[in-house]
């Protein structure tokens, strides 16, 4: 997922190796001893967000804001499009007086729809960045990953690293205070 | 170190003093307690309890059916409505199901934007009631416009006659208003609840549960890329449902702002019907909490400590609606408009003086209690509180609308009383919110756990409870 082009693993390479971790704080400095020695393709997975750990993994910014903004973009403007149309163009009737094009009238819908489009382009947004909906993924083959979405924290060093070796992963993970290290069948 | 997962010492309670950290969550918890905690009501047996108020609410569901269909049948010729009088309970109950449903978003939405932590607690279920009183809410400009087979004529949906609803109408405005606010309740509320689905699905014991709560978690794992999207998300959702929550408010204010109707066309409205809504949603929360934490032992997590915060803000807010009435009364002797003066007399003292005197008292004079920390901290007093201050929110939304009795002309004033029909809708749309409120205790976990677990102490990775980072070890 680096922006650098990587080689493409034989099929029968595994996915990585994952170690876990008891506590958020024994985590974030394994990630960080493993980005210090050199790994770049590595992944953390834990029950809750955690403080530093986007910057010790060497992870950019979210792009879920420039998405949302097209939402809004869209939904605002599709809103005043629609009511413009429909009320100056398709079938104009003078109503009190007002203008056909009433722009303080269509404020309201205008901005309701701005949030409606922005709300599903933050969810959709989400959704698709993370690729979700996916029903399978390797790492839910470690024997413990269960335990992820309720107190444990895992690091998973990715075999798409340049410098991948199954071996070394593992021992690297150990000395970072990994246990029950694993290997990922892809 | 790999058994570092019990928790230093709480720190201590000081709630008053905004300086000091709280402890957010009482006794010494660890992660997996939470999620044990949590899931709990939903992995085991249900409880007797449980079935004799889903039994209750789900009667008053049927009731709410009935009434459903016979209107539909009959027509609203069954509804006390008349003219002057075209509206009544329905609007009311409109209006005041609309308002309880502000407080989950301001509770997940305005206080996310605040960092105020301990909404943790409450979030996960105060949306949910936000989306059941929505639900309710939308039953009744449904029901009351009677042949309920127009409503697509609400929508700007292309057809043979070639005409287009009027948006230049506050009405207008209100569907799209509220049809939003469902949607992006929805939203906010299932994206908060994706991790914790993730939760539900790896503990499940059954093939079934697995694949339900599996399919719904969608895959989600938790990863650092995971988060950071999930983050961001969900502050951007916060961030749009914020002004998206005063505007909804705001329009419903519209239907009655932008009339001529004297007494109605005020621009305090929108603020102050804002005000009105977070303070019933909150009294409404505060109930369900009440219930919630004894009857599934979660008081370590909804403490004492979340319901005096609770109780400051409906102090706070029932101060601003105080504020309204009485701002109200002053515009209204101070614009000389003989209409508007006689309007306001007419509330306090005329045929409808018992419901203005109700809502006075539920809304103005109740939650001064709360002034004092006895009364803030103590269950009995808040629960019967909360209550009064949703009947007296209901006769707010009465009185203004009963001021339709009155109007212009002496000649044509009339006086309007509610059918046994519309008090029974009443009834039973508390019926379908208790029924759906049931289901979600029963099904989803009502407090949000990864939420929850990120403000203990021990997740915090920077040192401040036992198993940070050593000083002088790049973090």
């Amino acid at each position: 997922m680096s922006e650098t082009p990587k080689p493409r693993p034989a099929p029968e390479a595994p996915y990585g190796v994952m170690a876990e971790f008891a506590t958020p704080a024994e985590l974030l400095r394994a990630a960080g001893r493993l980005r210090a020695r050199g790994y770049r393709n590595i992944e953390a997975y834990s029950p809750f967000p955690i403080h530093g750990l986007d910057a010790a993994l060497g992870h950019g910014g979210s792009k879920v804001p420039w998405i949302v903004l097209g939402g809004a973009i869209i939904g605002a403007s599709s809103g005043l499009l629609l009511q413009w149309w429909t009320s100056a163009v398709d079938y104009p009737i003078k109503v009190g007086g007002k203008p056909y094009f009433s722009i303080p009238a269509f404020v309201p819908i205008t901005f309701e729809l701005g949030v409606l489009f922005s709300a599903f382009a933050a969810l959709l947004g989400m959704l698709a960045l993370n690729q979700l909906p996916q029903p399978y993924h390797p790492v839910f083959k470690h024997s413990q990953f269960h335990r992820v979405t309720d107190d444990r924290f895992f690091l998973a060093v990715e075999s798409e690293d340049p410098m991948f070796n199954v071996e070394r992963a593992e021992r690297d993970l150990g000395d970072a205070g990994g246990q029950h290290i694993e290997v990922l069948q892809a | 170190m790999s058994t570092a997962t019990v928790p230093p010492e709480p720190r201590e309670m000081v709630p008053d003093d905004p300086r000091r950290r709280l402890t957010l969550v009482q006794g010494r918890h660890s992660f997996a307690d939470i999620t044990r905690m949590v899931c709990a009501p939903v992995e085991e047996p249900a409880t007797r309890g449980w079935w004799v108020g889903f039994g209750i609410a789900s009667m008053c569901l049927g009731l709410f059916v009935a009434m459903v269909v016979y209107l539909v049948l009959v027509g609203i010729g069954i509804w006390g409505l008349n003219s002057p009088q075209g509206w009544g309970f329905d609007i009311t109950n409109f209006v005041w199901w609309v308002g309880i449903g502000h407080a989950g978003t301001l509770i997940s939405a305005i206080l996310y934007l605040f960092r105020q932590k301990w909404r943790t607690a409450i979030n996960r279920f105060a949306e949910a009631m936000t989306i059941f009183a929505v639900i309710c809410a939308l039953m009744f400009p449904t029901i009351h416009v009677g042949r309920i087979w127009m409503l697509w004529m609400a929508l700007p949906i292309p057809n043979w006659e070639a005409i287009w609803p009027q948006f230049r109408s506050p009405l207008l405005w209100d569907v799209f208003a509220v049809g939003t606010y469902f949607t992006v309740s929805v939203i906010f509320w299932y994206m908060g609840l994706i991790p914790d689905l993730a939760t539900l699905r790896d503990r499940a014991k059954s093939k079934v549960r697995w694949l339900v709560y599996g399919i719904l978690a969608m895959g989600w794992r938790g990863s650092a890329r995971h988060w950071a999207n999930y983050e961001k998300a969900y502050l951007i959702l916060a961030g749009i449902s914020t002004p998206l929550v005063l505007s909804v408010h705001s329009i419903v204010s519209f239907d009655f702002a932008v009339s001529v109707i004297p007494g109605w066309h005020t621009t305090i409205f929108p603020p102050y019907f804002v005000a009105g809504a977070i303070f019933s949603g909150f009294a409404m929360v505060m109930t369900l909490a009440i219930v919630a934490r004894r009857a599934f032992r979660l008081t370590d997590v909804i403490t004492i400590d979340h319901l005096d915060n609770m109780n400051k803000i409906m102090l706070a807010t029932g101060m601003m609606v105080g504020y309204a009435y009485s701002m109200e009364f002053f515009i209204s002797w101070y614009s000389g408009n003989k209409y508007e003066m006689f309007t306001f007399v007419n509330r306090a003292f005329g045929p409808y003086a018992w419901a203005y005197w109700i809502m006075i008292t539920c809304n103005v004079l109740v939650p001064q209690i709360f002034w004092f920390r006895k009364n803030r901290r103590s269950i009995p007093i808040m629960f019967v509180a909360s209550i009064l201050i949703n009947v007296g929110m209901w006769f707010e939304r009465f009185v203004i609308i009963m001021s339709l009795s009155r109007d212009f002309l002496p000649s044509s004033w009339g006086y309007y009383k509610p059918t046994w029909v519309e008090i029974c809708t009443l009834i039973g749309s508390l019926g379908l919110f208790f029924t759906l409120f049931f289901l979600f205790l029963r099904f989803l976990p009502m407090v949000a756990m990864a939420e929850v677990k990120n403000v203990l102490p021990q997740a915090d990775p920077h040192g401040h409870g036992e198993g940070g980072v050593p000083p002088g070890e790049p973090a």
